[in-house]
């Protein structure tokens, strides 16, 4: 990767000596902006996740640094959305912990997790805009929740955001159903930007869209990236995501698939070491390899 | 991991043969437990969303449009529910109380029964179908699609930003639904009575006036904001425990719907129960109410 630009897209074929299978240690990308010293602003400890007898999380533990940005990847039902839900306090580990700057998010009072809350951006898989509020409305909704600011600085504010996500101002008095797929996404990204957020949440940013709609989303999450110094994690299952905005990619593999006591994350390192894993199940993951999926089927 | 190891059949795979079942007494107990978290849930759940009523959460506009969901798009259901129970009582009754010489005491019969116990009751009823339901597919929706969370991160409690107006909503309109059904069903059962039977006006007003008094009516009114408190927390929180897709939502509506019938009879016996124990209890001698 190169040294100059850290959002610089990382190619996925570097010439990297395969390590051995299983978890790989916590890393820093190489070239990840993150200073000696300094403190995950996001750690998972041991964290494990039930709903009723469906176990979806278990022992999870990495790290987050700052101005780092993570892909979270894996197959559908390894327990990707689950664990960004667990990092805002939306959903609650059966075991361990999530800290943020180092307080445990779930013993958090109430107003604690409210503020930090509104120091998350997170952009939804479907973008969760609300349908009866127009786009101007639904960017301005935290800025007005949060209050202390007058009506004409959340108009400039909210035409701010819109502007840097790329939308039209004629786009403002849109209600979610007049927008297509990808202009969601932006508004999305416009909303979860309009409170200045320290860590940016993406779910799925890119699933669903087009080609040149993704492009463009990736090269948003590396522009927001640039702009301002924060904390990213993407979910994602697209590697041209993944090669272009992550630092560092954690892996989760299904519990479903796994046996009593194998780790759920089976890779954790810098994104140029994927494609040449040892872990046979990182790499067929990555080439979109389901040769050994339907051979279990016939 | 080796690879060979991934084509291995998944170690949470079911056996080929299940064991035999859990038996009666203990399905029993299962539900019986889970029906009791449920409950404990809802009760957490109401008591945040009552909650909100009194807080700065609370905002004017999500209160408007909820008082007009409740109230003015349930006037036309309502005021035709309302007159057709007068009319149908009416021509039940007549048959009965003619045969034994008591046409005039129609309006007395129907009328308390329309004050104390229909109004109210199919009032709420109309109000769990129509509004409940959609309550609950709505929110329902909001959760499925992330909207309820998207709340809870921009830095709002969705229960009282979303809960508390409808709630609120509820026990303000369903009262006024109330007065009106039982204004159609008067006006539906005294048209049957005095235009279609031609009963006698004077004592037919006369045992109405009698037997039906601003204690009925308050009763009716006292069970109606009950009623319409519980529908609106009933279908708020199946809102917002509804399970994924199309089959959740619709699942959410119809147990909001199941839920809130059942209650609402449950609490009509209990607050009849009550009432009456109340209204003895104001007039013990004369078992004649003196308002």
């Amino acid at each position: 990767m190169p040294d100059g630009d850290p959002t610089a897209p990382v190619p996925l074929t570097p010439a990297a000596a395969p390590g051995p299978p299983g978890p790989q240690p916590v890393l820093v990308a190489a070239d990840a902006p993150a200073g000696p010293g300094e403190h995950p602003v996001i750690a998972v400890r041991g964290v494990s996740v039930r709903f009723g007898r469906q176990e979806v999380l278990r022992d999870l533990s990495f790290d987050v640094m700052p101005r780092q940005t993570v892909a979270l990847i894996g197959e559908s039902g390894s327990g990707k959305s689950v664990t960004l839900k667990l990092l805002v306090g939306l959903l609650r580990p059966t075991a361990g912990e999530v800290l943020f700057e180092g307080k445990p998010v779930h013993a958090l009072p109430e107003k604690d997790l409210t503020a930090l809350r509104l120091r998350v951006g997170f952009l939804f898989q479907g973008a969760a805009l609300f349908d009866s509020l127009t786009v101007f409305d639904n960017v301005a909704f935290g800025i007005r929740a949060k209050g202390g600011v007058g009506e004409a600085e959340v108009a400039a504010r909210v035409r701010d955001r819109l502007r840097e996500v790329g939308l039209p101002e004629n786009v403002e008095r849109k209600v979610p159903a007049e927008l297509s797929g990808g202009m969601k996404k932006r508004v999305g990204l416009a909303r979860a930007l309009a409170l200045d957020p320290d860590v940016m949440l993406y779910d799925e940013p890119t699933t669903g869209l087009d080609p040149i709609m993704t492009d463009l989303i990736n090269e948003l999450i590396l522009r927001t990236r640039r702009k301002r110094p924060i904390a990213s994690i993407v979910v994602t299952h697209e590697m041209r995501t993944v090669q272009k905005t992550a630092d560092r990619v954690v892996m989760l593999y299904p519990l479903a698939r796994l046996g009593p006591g194998e780790p759920q994350v089976v890779y954790d390192g810098p994104t140029a070491g994927l494609a040449t894993a040892a872990d046979p199940r990182v790499r067929q993951f990555v080439e979109g390899d389901a040769r050994e999926r339907l051979a279990e089927t016939e | 991991m080796a690879t060979a190891d991934l084509s291995a059949p998944a170690p949470v795979a079911a056996p080929a043969r299940p064991p035999a079942g859990p038996g009666l007494g203990s399905r029993l107990a299962t539900t019986a437990g889970d029906a009791l978290v449920t409950l404990g849930d809802w009760s957490a759940f109401a008591a945040r969303a009552v909650s909100g009523t009194v807080t700065r959460h609370l905002k004017a506009g999500e209160l408007v449009t909820a008082c007009v969901t409740v109230g003015v798009n349930s006037l036309g259901v309502i005021s035709i529910t309302g007159l057709f129970i007068g009319m149908v009582l009416a021509v039940q009754a007549y048959n009965e109380l003619h045969q034994v010489g008591l046409d005039t005491s129609l309006g007395a019969i129907i009328h308390m029964s329309v004050v104390r116990e229909l109004g109210p009751v199919l009032t709420a009823v109309m109000l769990a179908g129509r509004v409940g339901s959609a309550m609950a597919a709505q929110l329902g929706t909001m959760r499925v699609t992330e909207q309820i969370d998207a709340l809870a991160c921009l830095g709002v409690d969705p229960v009282r930003f979303l809960a508390t107006p409808r709630f609120l909503a509820a026990i303000l309109m369903v009262p006024l639904l109330t007065v009106f059904a039982d204004l159609m069903g008067l006006f539906g059962s005294t048209f049957i009575c005095l235009r279609v039977y031609q009963i006698e006006p004077y004592h037919y007003w006369r045992h109405t006036q009698n037997f039906v008094g601003p204690w009925d009516v308050g009763v009716g009114l006292v069970k109606s904001v009950a009623f319409g408190g519980v529908v609106a927390l009933i279908a708020c929180h199946r809102g917002f425990h509804s399970r994924a897709g199309a089959e959740g939502v619709g699942r959410a509506a119809t147990e909001s719907f199941v839920a809130s019938f059942v209650v609402i009879l449950a609490l009509d016996f209990v607050m009849a129960m009550f009432l009456n124990a109340l209204t003895d209890a104001l007039w013990p001698h004369t078992g004649v109410r003196m308002v």
